[in-house]
Parts: C-alpha cells; structure tokens; sequence
C-alpha cells in the first residue's frame, strides 16, 4: 500500500510562494499527473515529495508513515528527471544497477533485476554501453529502468517527456503508461503537456499559481471545469467565454440570444467548448475571421459581439472569412463561471 | 581571407615564437646533452647518473613530490567542494586562497624561511611560550626530517591553488541534477562524492595532477631557500652543473632526464585517470 497523502503544504523561497497549501490524496496505485504552465510550482511539489526540497509547512505521508523528515532514499520512492540524469561514467547496466548497488544488494540480485527491467523497456542490448552512445529516446528508457529497477512505491517523474520528439514522445507515453500500470507502483507524473496528461491519468491535479484549482479525472476536467483558468487552459482550442446578462429567472442574454442557464441576479460567464458548437437556424451570430482546414476538422475563429469565439466544424462544411454563421451550443455542455471568483456555477 | 586558411595564419606568430624559443633552444639543449665535442656519446648521462650525489638528489625529489601532491590533491579537492557549495563570499575566498599563487617561488621559500630560521617567528614563539630557552636553529642537517617538512610545507602552501583552481571550474561544470539522481537512489554525501564527483572530476583531475607533478619535479627556489644543500633535488643539481661547475653538457643531460621522468608520469597520470572508451564526460 502507498497512498500519498500531502497535507498543508507550503513553499516559500524568500518571499516569493511557489505552494499555497496543497492538500491532496493520491489513492495507492493511482497514476496522478500534476499539470500547470510552467511556474506554477508542480515541480516544486514533485521535489518535496522526493525529498529534494524542505517543505515549509506541512506534512508528507506515504503508505501512512510519515516521510517529509526522511532523506529521499529512506521514503520508497525513484525518480525520473528532465533531463534523464543518466550517469555519463558508467555504462547501461551500472546505471539501471546504480540504486540496487547503493543498497548494497548481493551482484546476482543487481545482474537479475537489471537484465528484468531492461527487457521491459526494450534496451536490453544497450546494457554494455555509456550514455554518450545513446539516442534520447534511448536515454530516456535507462532512466525509467533504473527507477523500475528499485521496485519503488512511488515513481516520480519531472517532465519525463519533454526532451523526445513529437512521433517518441507519443510512443513513449503509451508506453510508460503500460509498463506503469503493470509495476503497481503509484506515480506522480509532472507536465504542462495537457494531451500528455489526458491520455495518462488516472486523476489530474491542475495547478495555478501554487494552487490545485482542481484535482480529478481527465474527462471531468475536460468536461466540468472546476474554474476558468482549468477551462481556458484543458483543451486546444480552449473553451470559449462570452458575457452574459440575467434577464431573471434562469433566463441570459448571451450573445445577443437567449439562453437558458442557472437562477442568478449577478453577471455570470457563459463558456463552451469549441467542438460542442453546431451551424443551426438559430443560435450564437459568428463572423468568421480566420478558417483553418485542419484535415480531421475545420477550426472557424469567428467574433461574437466584439469577443474571440473559436468552432470546430465538420471538414466537410465551407466557410469564408467573412461569412456570418449561426451557432447553436450543445446545451448539455454549456457552463457558466462567475467572473468575480472565476469558479463554475452548478 | 579564406576561411579553411585564416585559423592557421592565426596561430602562426604563436607557432614561430614556440619554434624560436622553445623548439630550437630544446634542440640544442638535447644536442649538448648527447655530445662532449666530438659526435654523438652517452657520456654526459654516465657522467651525471653515477655521481654519488645522484640518487640521494632522485629520491629527494621524488620524496618530495609523493608528500606534496597528494596532501595537495585532498586539501584542493576539499577546498574545491567547499566553495562549491558557498552562496555569498565565494569569490572572495577563492581570491584569497589563490593569494600564494601570485607569489614567486622564491619569495614563498624565503617567507617560510622567516618562520623556520633561528630568528623566525616559530623560534620566537617557542620562547615566548617558555618551550625553548634560547632560539634554537631548526633547519641544520641534524634535523633532515625538519628541513623536509619545512619545504614541504611551503610547497602545499604555495602551489596548492593551482591544483584549487582547476577543480573549482571542473566541479562547477557537474550537472547538479547528477547528485539529485544520486541522492534519491540512495547514494550517501561520501558516495555522492567518490561515485559522481571524482569520475566526472576526472578530466580536470589529468591536467591538475599533470601540471603539479610537472612542477614537482622542477622544483628549486622553495628548496634553495629552506635547504640550502642539505637538502639536494634534480633540478639544484643542474643548476650546479651550470654555474657552479660550468659543465653545460652535464646539466643539459640532466635536464633531459628530469623531462622522461615528467613525460614518464604524465603518461601513467593520463592512463590512470583516463575516460572509459565510448563515455563522454
């Protein structure tokens, strides 16, 4: 058993406060992803758990003991880092080996771990060879092998993908994400790569400004954005907003249209996503702008009333720059924010 | 210019001048040693080789050089971490501890002299503190094992920092996310230091160890000043041969000597220290 659980963490670096208290359980086995632009104190996060940065306040427990004390080495975990961090003075082998060695553990124990969990990264022929020789992808595989290779509780990883190319970065994720679920390790994965993120997660912590704005499901975040920031940063294109003004009892004027939407006296945020929009009699008036044929899908940046509004369309259709389109929001999937808390109202 | 020519027309006053005053001086000095006047002869190395003095001189040096490096590569590999790990003051403590390097070497033996002599301030300080009566003269050939420490002493004092620097810009250039990988996989601040810093140290290790022990062999001013000729090294023995003597053959023989035995251990520092074949470092 090794569930996380993070309880009122803070950070300071002089004055400046990369962690608000963040609370968060990640349940034993869980895939969690911590996602955020860059600055947003995910990396800070993932390093007080490993143990190479002192929280300031607040607590750290895996599995139900306590750790934040404890070296990095005393707490069950292994780490992948960004930049691999592979040892360029010692081969394949005794790079994968480099913990089991620490541990002391007898050479027939380090050679059969070594060679089980280079075969399952598929760099079993490289075990003779020294990082200088080796591809990033490559490179890349030996740090998650020598992780592995600890039969660790926890596996963090910094961005272990950011480095590879777009074609081995896909391959890699479906990868990582096989070979993670078969370890029974629980795994802290950081990323600003929402797609990376979508596709692996078992949750999504999404962070802002040293905050977890939200922390569920992928298709959760995706579908019910606990906060603007979540909806305007999930998703490519991102969620669309518009004002919208009560007209009383349920009633908006969005647009210009009327809608239906919750029972508010104050000026709400209409929001949906770009993809739930359909050309229709009636609905939002859109001048197109900018018409983007993207193969799959047409992405139309078109303007509502003065504001940015972004549709994918089917690829079949043909719009103009110029061209006035009607687009009738999914209803089911319209949300609505409030502007003064930027949080979702139900 | 074109440009596959420019960098050889670049470096080609620095090629003359090495050729003028380094090749051809070197020729010449190798052409004394193997002639006595009349064609090529391995007199002058007979002559200098099985003179008494020559091995007493032989193992002086290489006595000396085998207190004074590694205490010099412990105390600068220390120093190196140390600064290495300082936020503020860091400058100022490496310009302080390079301090001696500005000084010259006979000026370093002479300031050693100052607190060995009969009149030095260790001798004053003894007194003071009632160990001694009277001011005792320390470095005399009944004390052989003093007049050694005393020149090695000045040495590690004076030529430490070169060794110093060197390491502080190597360690400077180890990835820190290195030691974050090796901490998380357990590996202890010792092991830390023997298992990532000294193999990854390892080309700046070569040119520390080479140029100290190169140096160690030439040495001369620290001993001439502290030892006088109690304590006779290569190198005084050649200049012995040249002025004293006036028998330029000899000390050209032996100043060829003293580079097969600098070249001898530049080789074995460069296998020892040498970078396995395929890692890059």
């Amino acid at each position: 058993m090794a569930e996380i659980q993070i309880k009122n963490v803070a950070k300071t670096f002089g004055a400046y406060q990369a962690l608000h208290d963040i609370n968060l359980t990640i349940q034993d086995q869980e895939f969690m992803v911590l996602l955020g632009a860059s600055g947003c104190g995910k990396t800070t996060l993932l390093r007080i758990v490993a143990g190479l940065e002192t929280a300031t306040t607040g607590e750290v427990w895996i599995g139900g003991r306590r750790i934040d004390h404890l070296p990095p080495k005393d707490r069950g975990i292994a780490m992948v880092f960004q930049n691999y961090a592979v040892f360029p003075h010692l081969t394949v082998f005794e790079n994968i080996g480099f913990g089991l060695r620490m541990q002391k553990l007898p050479n027939d124990e380090v050679k059969r771990r070594v060679e089980r969990t280079a075969e399952l990264m598929h760099i079993e022929q490289l075990l003779k060879r020294y990082s200088g020789e080796l591809s990033g992808g490559q490179r890349q595989r030996v740090a998650v092998a020598r992780a592995l290779a600890m039969e660790p509780d926890v596996i963090l990883m910094d961005e272990p993908l950011s480095n590879l190319d777009a074609l081995l970065r896909m391959e890699m994720r479906a990868e990582l994400k096989g070979v993670l679920a078969e370890s029974n390790t629980t795994a802290i994965y950081v990323t600003h790569d929402q797609v990376e993120a979508m596709s692996m997660a078992d949750r999504i912590s999404v962070m802002h400004q040293g905050k977890i704005v939200q922390a569920a499901s992928p298709i959760e975040v995706y579908r019910n954005p606990a906060a603007e920031f979540v909806a305007g940063f999930i998703g490519n294109p991102p969620m669309n907003f518009l004002p919208a003004t009560p007209s009383g009892n349920g009633k908006w004027t969005v647009g210009g249209q009327d809608m239906n939407g919750p029972v508010s006296s104050e000026t709400l945020k209409f929001a949906i996503r770009p993809e739930d929009l359909r050309p229709s009699e009636t609905g939002l008036k859109a001048t197109a702008k900018v018409v983007e044929p993207l193969g799959a899908h047409l992405l139309v940046t078109c303007d509502v009333e003065g504001a940015l509004f972004r549709a994918v369309l089917d690829s079949d259709m043909t719009v103009k720059p110029g061209d006035v389109l009607t687009l009738a929001p999914q209803t089911d999937r319209v949300r609505w924010f409030n502007p003064e808390t930027t949080l979702a109202v139900a | 210019m074109n440009a596959r020519v420019l960098p050889y027309v670049l470096i080609l006053p620095v090629t003359l001048f090495l050729c003028l005053f380094f090749l051809y001086p070197f020729l010449l000095v190798s052409k004394q040693a193997f002639s006595t006047g009349s064609g090529f002869t391995l007199d002058n190395f007979r002559e200098v080789t099985s003179y008494w003095k020559f091995p007493t001189t032989l193992r002086n040096t290489f006595l000396l050089a085998a207190a004074v490096v590694p205490v010099q590569l412990a105390l600068a590999l220390l120093m190196a971490t140390m600064v290495n790990k300082m936020q503020k003051g860091r400058d100022l403590i490496l310009y302080v501890w390079t301090i001696p390097l500005g000084i010259s070497d006979l000026a370093a033996g002479i300031i050693w002299l100052a607190i060995f002599e009969q009149s030095g301030f260790l001798n004053s300080m003894m007194n003071g503190l009632g160990i001694v009566d009277k001011p005792v003269n320390l470095l005399t050939f009944q004390n052989p094992g003093l007049v050694f420490l005393a020149i090695a002493l000045a040495e590690i004092w004076r030529a430490t920092a070169i060794m110093l620097v060197i390491l502080v810009a190597g360690i400077g250039l180890i990835p820190k996310e290195y030691y974050e990988a090796a901490e998380v996989f357990g590996a202890s601040p010792w092991k830390r230091f023997t298992r990532i810093t000294l193999p990854l140290l390892r080309p700046s290790l070569q040119t520390a160890l080479v140029l100290r022990v190169i140096l160690a062999f030439e040495i001369f001013a620290v001993v001439a000043a502290l030892g006088g000729t109690l304590f006779p090294v290569l190198m005084g023995e050649t200049y012995a041969y040249q002025f004293d003597l006036l028998n330029s053959g000899a000390a050209a023989a032996m100043a060829l000597i003293i580079l097969a035995i600098s070249i001898g251990f530049t080789l074995i520092i460069l296998r020892l220290l040498r970078v396995p074949k395929g890692a890059t470092i």
